[in-house]
């Protein structure tokens, strides 16, 4: 059976396509952008078109993330918090702890062998926990996101920021541009920031090994260095972070259609 | 949109109309007090009500939390009303029923009709932070209404002993000198006697309507629990109310024997804890789509509430003192009864310390057969919020699964209605429930 998981995320949007809920066939994403019906078909086809599989040929259409309600094709859906655990037992079964940080959201959940959830926490209304903090972040900095991380890899000062906001927080930034502290103190500080942030919420709900780290910012190395250092653990970088959700539900969607 | 069906039958409550009508009667008696030469007063839902009642039958209290909580239900009103106390200077981390209650004072304008009414006096309690203080303002914002407090916060009930309660009734026998003082009225105290009566009819009877609900399928929902609830935190002393708790009662009762759901589809019990967002109520109503009621609350239950733990350990409703033929024939027996009574308030004893509110909620868990808890991080009240992640501790030690959300009672810039319905859906997935019906 083939089915299809679609991730409508904040920013971007994930399609998966998988055998039996067993074998990924193919993976393809783009920005949402404001058209994100659009956006879908383009990217669904895509996605169809890399795993050479027909539209007809998908049984079954699940979507998970911020906007899965308005996924074209989907005949139901899941949690961010339910697709994650899914996709994440599904690549590393010997996950117990997820940490997800997306671009709108962070968030962290504990599951069982099965990818039953036991308990998740999420992020509050401030952007201080997600990837979006990251962004803005980059921009106050004048570099390029994904050069953010690898910048801040090159401090070994450690300077206290006490980002509860974003917006706060890019004041703090400013404040320390000014005071001429160099770019790489600066960046390595905003990882360490959202790193407290997302640690408090990982101890609230508990944690066990394996930790894997998902979501778009689980492709900065500095933050993931600063969550190990949180933590004091190592822990499994999700190959392809992104799309674990979208390959969550595109398992959801097997179970959704009947058939095991 | 899909029909809300299940196994079990429902049918509306037959005393809702009622219920409506004595909160309507309150609010428009209070506002028209002195029409007819009566007196009012205003002070909090957890103030010795039954002592002005000596006063005569023609006063008329407005408590301040629910006054608050329908500010709070009317959002452009109560965007005005947060932001004139704002504009006054009052910090926005406030409690929010008492930042709503100072605005609509600033704005002089009644949440039903007309202009504030302004109280003779005001008679209030203090065990939360906030409550003192709170009457302290208003006073000045009335320039100098006369206002008396009676300090309650003198331990939990495992500590409760003589000096305790004479220190109370002494602040209460000051309070009735204070009261005649104030208004020039003599003291009844065959008025004070029945209305503590009534107090105590009040308060034990809203906990038996409370017990009906450990039944599966539950009778009653907390949604519409808050709307019955409300009555005692208005005024606990009155005939009125204990008559009609009385009436709940027995109707709440056939609902059980006949097998009445509140929810048809029930098939997954939580409770909540705190005061709901009370622009949003919306969010009990959406727990019903996945076949899940909320049965209840501490908060619900036991803010008015009185409870006892029986011989078998179980939570059940206080026996009355005249259940429990205790004599109360002249001023000072009232009072004592009455400080006693009180002291053993579910929702007094989490001011000492987080474990005791753990323990009944734990209580109520087991014993009401929930699934799951819901827990608001309520911001706009730091007295019944405070150690609130302990209780989450507890429950999630307990074997309860727990979802937590962050917003206010009264304030509805501080809630995500769409964020808390996600984390619901994730909460729901956990539980394993899919939605009936869109």
């Amino acid at each position: 059976m083939i089915t299809a998981g679609i991730d409508m995320g904040a920013k971007t949007i994930k399609v998966v396509i998988m055998e039996d809920g067993k074998k990924v066939l193919s993976m393809a994403k783009d920005l949402g952008g404001t058209d994100t019906r659009a956006t879908t078909e383009k990217i669904y086809a895509d996605a169809l078109k890399k795993a050479s599989v027909k539209m007809e040929d998908i049984t079954h259409v699940t979507s998970t993330g911020t906007g899965r309600a308005a996924a074209p094709y989907a005949k139901d859906n899941i949690t961010e918090v339910g697709a994650a655990a899914k996709g994440v037992i599904f690549i590393y079964p010997s996950a117990r702890t997820v940490i997800d940080v997306g671009a709108e959201e962070g968030k962290t959940l504990r599951c069982d062998a099965t990818g039953k959830v036991i308990d998740f926490a999420v992020n509050e209304k401030c952007a201080a926990g997600a990837g979006s903090f990251m962004e803005s972040m980059a921009r106050a900095l004048e570099v390029k996101l994904e050069e953010l991380g690898p910048l801040a890899l090159k401090s070994t000062n450690a300077i206290p920021m006490n980002a509860q906001c974003a917006v706060f927080a890019e004041s703090e930034v400013v404040t320390l541009v000014h005071q001429k502290t160099p770019k790489q103190d600066i960046a390595k500080a905003i990882h360490d920031a959202i790193a407290d942030r997302i640690t408090s919420m990982v101890r609230k709900v508990g944690f066990e090994k394996d930790v894997v780290i998902i979501g778009g910012v689980a492709k900065n190395p500095a933050f993931v260095e600063a969550m190990k250092r949180n933590l004091e653990m190592d822990m499994i970088v999700a190959n392809e972070p992104e799309f674990v959700g979208a390959i969550g539900a595109a398992i959801m969607a097997v179970e959704n259609a009947g058939v095991k | 949109m899909a029909e809300k069906k299940g196994k079990y039958p429902t049918e509306p409550l037959k005393c809702w109309e009622k219920a409506k009508q004595i909160r309507e009667d309150y609010y428009k008696n209070y506002a028209k007090a002195h029409d007819k030469g009566g007196l009012r007063w205003a002070g909090g839902a957890w103030t010795f009500d039954a002592i002005p009642m000596g006063l005569g039958d023609d006063v008329y209290p407005i408590t301040s939390e629910p006054y608050g909580a329908s500010c709070a239900f009317n959002k452009q009103f109560s965007l005005r009303c947060l932001e004139a106390s704002e504009k006054a200077g009052y910090a926005r981390d406030l409690c929010a029923y008492m930042r709503n209650y100072w605005g609509s004072i600033l704005l002089n304008e009644y949440a039903f009709g007309g202009p504030f009414p302004k109280p003779d006096f005001l008679w209030q309690d203090h065990i939360c932070c906030s409550h003192a203080k709170w009457y302290q303002i208003v006073s000045e914002l009335e320039h100098g209404i006369p206002h008396y407090s009676i300090d309650v916060a003198v331990g939990p009930e495992s500590d409760i002993n003589e000096n305790k309660i004479e220190y109370i009734v002494g602040q209460m026998h000051d309070g009735i000198e204070f009261l005649e003082k104030t208004t020039g009225r003599k003291y009844n105290d065959n008025l004070l006697i029945k209305a503590v009566k009534n107090h105590f009819r009040t308060t034990s009877t809203w906990a038996k309507v409370c017990e009906l609900n450990k039944t599966v399928p539950a009778p009653l929902d907390e949604k519409s629990m808050y709307s019955l609830y409300v009555l005692g935190t208005l005024q606990k002393a009155s005939e009125t109310v204990a008559d009609f708790y009385e009436e709940l009662y027995k109707e709440v009762k056939d609902r059980v024997e006949r097998g009445i759901a509140a929810t048809p589809n029930e098939r997954c019990r939580v409770m909540s804890d705190t005061q709901p967002p009370w622009g949003f109520l919306s969010v009990f109503r959406y727990l019903e789509k996945f076949g899940c009621v909320s049965i209840g609350s501490l908060y619900s239950f036991g803010l008015i509430g009185a409870w006892e733990v029986d011989d078998k350990g179980e939570w059940v409703h206080r026996k009355t003192p005249m259940e429990n033929k205790l004599t109360i024939n002249d001023r000072d027996s009232a009072l004592r009864v009455y400080t006693e009574w009180e002291l053993h308030k579910p929702e007094w004893q989490h001011f000492y310390s987080p474990d005791l509110k753990s323990e009944m909620m734990i209580r109520i868990a087991k014993q009401w057969k929930l699934n799951g808890v819901m827990l608001h991080y309520n911001r706009g009240c730091e007295g019944l919020s405070l150690g609130i992640a302990e209780n989450r501790l507890a429950l999630l030690e307990a074997g309860y699964p727990v979802m937590v959300f962050e917003g206010n009672m009264g304030d509805e810039r501080e809630f995500d209605m769409v964020r808390t319905m996600g984390r619901i859906d994730a909460f729901m997935e956990t539980l394993e429930l899919k939605k009936d019906f869109d």
